[in-house]
């Protein structure tokens, strides 16, 4: 893949000329009929659709800034009469940003889970890999800034709460939450500075895409099967094969955002978010965004704070360590049926981590009694549910992956890519 | 690079192949410093000097210039200045609290009943995650008022009064429970709710900072 040659005959003389000046166009060209396997499957196209959220991201967002008033006073009003009454089609603008942003992490775990499944953080490409943990990381500082942005009641204290997250630390940790409040609490100057990196971090991120991109084409994608490529035989031209795929995709995505921002667009939002922030009220009952409440109920479920913020770092950590967590040669789970039980197991306890988070910390699981209380909560509580769920989820990364890695007995492995697409589209004659 | 040149000098991997090492190299070095004719020991410690001299100056700007960019984030000089506020506690009636804002963070003043005393006072010496006797948290003579900064010493929401098994406050977001004195009984907060400095004006005027 890496000796991947270029293709590209300039055409005209301006081409020419152009071409060996700045040779863009074939650049362009070189991206298009880059080779790709032939047997890269759906779940491969979410790439494609990340880069198209990006992208609505960013226009969206520079748009409501020509709106938004990013003073304590006015920030609220601008947004809730000024854009969503006032402004024509800001509803829908903000709808789709808003929503977007639940949109965006939607694919983005689906994009990872694929590279989960698919062993696709594994040798050649973990720079590939740890590129795309940076831009995750991105993701979530810049949604949880922008989701302060209203300055309504969930916007302040989710906030509070998470710049609070970094004052666990001893020594220096008042000192770095006084430095990111601009003030003895969150208030007008944290709203600024938000703002203003609100508006920064996607162009970071599209920076990072674009390294991303970079380290994706030097080995060349992964494929469901895991075997690398090997000959002519099993590539196609990225255009037009995965263009079409990857426009078909994007298509089937936008219908479903369509219908998240004109049938519920409040479907994500917390009614506390119309009322604006008060420094003086919490809300009865605070909790993130759905994409952030796995993390949210590990850090609930430690009862101490500063280990409770470094296991909630930690679980995002193990996202960066699995290249070295997993040395098996076998990339595909498709070959490793042990792998691929516990990995399903570990996407259950993900979801119950969610609910456990949505919930409140002494909620019962199962209707009825706590149970016998076992140190602080009940048996039956949302508290030792997630305290389980944390521990496998740590479990499958730190004890369950490097053992698997060493005595899994994976089922044979076709020699080529192309071997398994052909055989199967041959069955049928038999 | 230079200056590594008198050890293991960059000139002399390209000979280095066999033998001995550090004698092949040192004859290299000095057969290539003998050959420069200027590129002498002293020049080139000189050099090091210069190199290092600049980097160092270098650094010490980047860091003159980072600082102003970092410090910038500090609380400006009117979010310092805000001043200490005056309250007249005849607002508060006896068994109930207010919460208002002081330098823009959340404070209770809570009237507390004998009976929120005696309950704070029995449990002095119960095991504690941040021990503190209830009179070391009012001020002496005012064991009925007691004024603590009403964010959880958790991530900083303000606790609900008449939360949780200990008569006072329960946090809503991570289920840290306080007692009547505000210390940490439960959960996940490390610290009873801060003390914050305040004096008596009167019996009935307080002045908060």
């Amino acid at each position: 893949m890496t000796e991947h040659k270029s293709t590209y005959e300039p055409k005209s003389g301006f081409e020419r000329w152009l071409d060996s000046r700045l040779p863009i166009v074939r650049f362009s060209a070189d991206l298009m009929s880059f080779p790709t396997p032939r047997n890269l499957n759906y779940w491969y196209t979410f790439g494609g659709i990340l880069a198209f959220c990006l992208v609505v991201q960013i226009v969206t967002g520079i748009v409501l800034a020509m709106h938004y008033d990013t003073s304590e006073a006015g920030a609220f009003i601008s947004v809730q009469r000024g854009i969503m009454r006032d402004v024509n089609y800001g509803w829908l603008i903000r709808g789709i940003h808003a929503n977007g942003a639940s949109m965006f992490f939607l694919a983005v775990y689906l994009h990872i889970l694929r590279g989960m499944y698919y062993g696709s953080y594994k040798a050649p490409r973990e720079v590939l890999w740890w590129i795309g943990c940076v831009i995750y990381v991105l993701m979530m500082a810049t949604a949880f800034m922008g989701y302060v942005l209203p300055w309504g009641q969930m916007s302040f204290w989710g906030a509070k709460v998470i710049t609070n997250l970094l004052g666990a630390f001893p020594v220096v940790g008042n000192a770095i939450t006084t430095l990111l409040w601009g003030g003895f609490s969150v208030g007008g100057p944290t709203l600024n500075r938000f703002f203003s990196l609100h508006y920064l971090l996607p162009f970071v991120i599209a920076g990072m895409v674009a390294l991303h991109v970079w380290a994706l084409h030097v080995p060349g994608n992964n494929n469901p099967t895991g075997v690398e490529v090997k000959s002519d035989h099993d590539t196609l031209p990225f255009h037009p094969y995965y263009t079409v795929k990857d426009l078909f995709a994007i298509m089937v995505f936008v219908i479903l955002f369509a219908v998240v921002v004109f049938f519920i667009p409040d479907a994500f939002e917390k009614v506390d978010n119309n009322v604006v922030a008060n420094a003086l009220v919490t809300p009865a009952h605070i909790v993130p965004e759905w994409y952030l409440l796995p993390f949210y109920a590990i850090l609930r479920a430690i009862p101490d704070k500063l280990s409770g913020v470094l296991a909630l770092a930690g679980a995002i950590a193990m996202l960066f360590a699995l290249p070295f967590l997993d040395q098996n040669k076998v990339k595909s789970m498709r070959y490793r049926p042990a792998a691929r039980m516990y990995f399903f197991i570990w996407i259950v306890f993900c979801l119950i981590l969610g609910w456990c988070g949505s919930q409140e910390p002494q909620g019962t699981v199962i209707p009825g009694g706590a149970g016998p209380v076992i140190i602080d909560y009940g048996i039956n509580s949302v508290t030792w549910l997630a305290r389980v769920s944390t521990a496998y989820y740590f479990a499958y990364f730190l004890i369950i992956t490097p053992l698997l890695a060493m005595s899994e007995k994976t089922l044979p492995v076709p020699d080529a890519l192309f071997m398994p697409v052909l055989s199967k589209s041959a069955a049928p004659a038999e | 690079m230079r200056r590594e040149a008198s050890s293991t000098g960059p000139w002399a991997d390209s000979g280095a192949g066999s033998g001995t090492l550090s004698e092949v190299r040192t004859s290299e070095v000095s057969e290539s410093v003998a050959k420069a004719g200027a590129d002498g020991p002293d020049d080139a410690g000189r050099r090091d000097f210069l190199y290092l001299a600049t980097g160092a100056v270098g650094v010490a700007g980047v860091a003159a210039v980072a600082w102003p960019l970092i410090d910038q984030l500090n609380p400006a000089a009117d979010t310092l200045a805000l001043a200490s506020i005056e309250y007249d506690l005849t607002k508060v009636p006896l068994g109930s609290e207010v919460t208002i804002a002081w330098r823009k963070q959340p404070v209770f003043i809570r009237h507390r009943t004998p009976d929120e005393i005696a309950r704070a006072v029995a449990d002095d010496h119960a095991p504690m995650k941040d021990p503190a006797t209830d009179a070391s948290r009012v001020k002496p003579g005012h064991a009925e008022w007691l004024i603590i900064l009403a964010s959880c010493t958790h991530l900083g929401c303000v606790p609900t009064f008449k939360g949780g098994e200990y008569g006072g406050w329960a946090c809503p977001c991570h289920g840290s429970v306080y007692d009547t004195s505000g210390r940490i009984r439960k959960g996940p907060a490390p610290k009873n709710l801060y003390l914050f400095p305040y004096t008596f004006l009167s019996d009935t005027k307080v002045k908060l900072g």
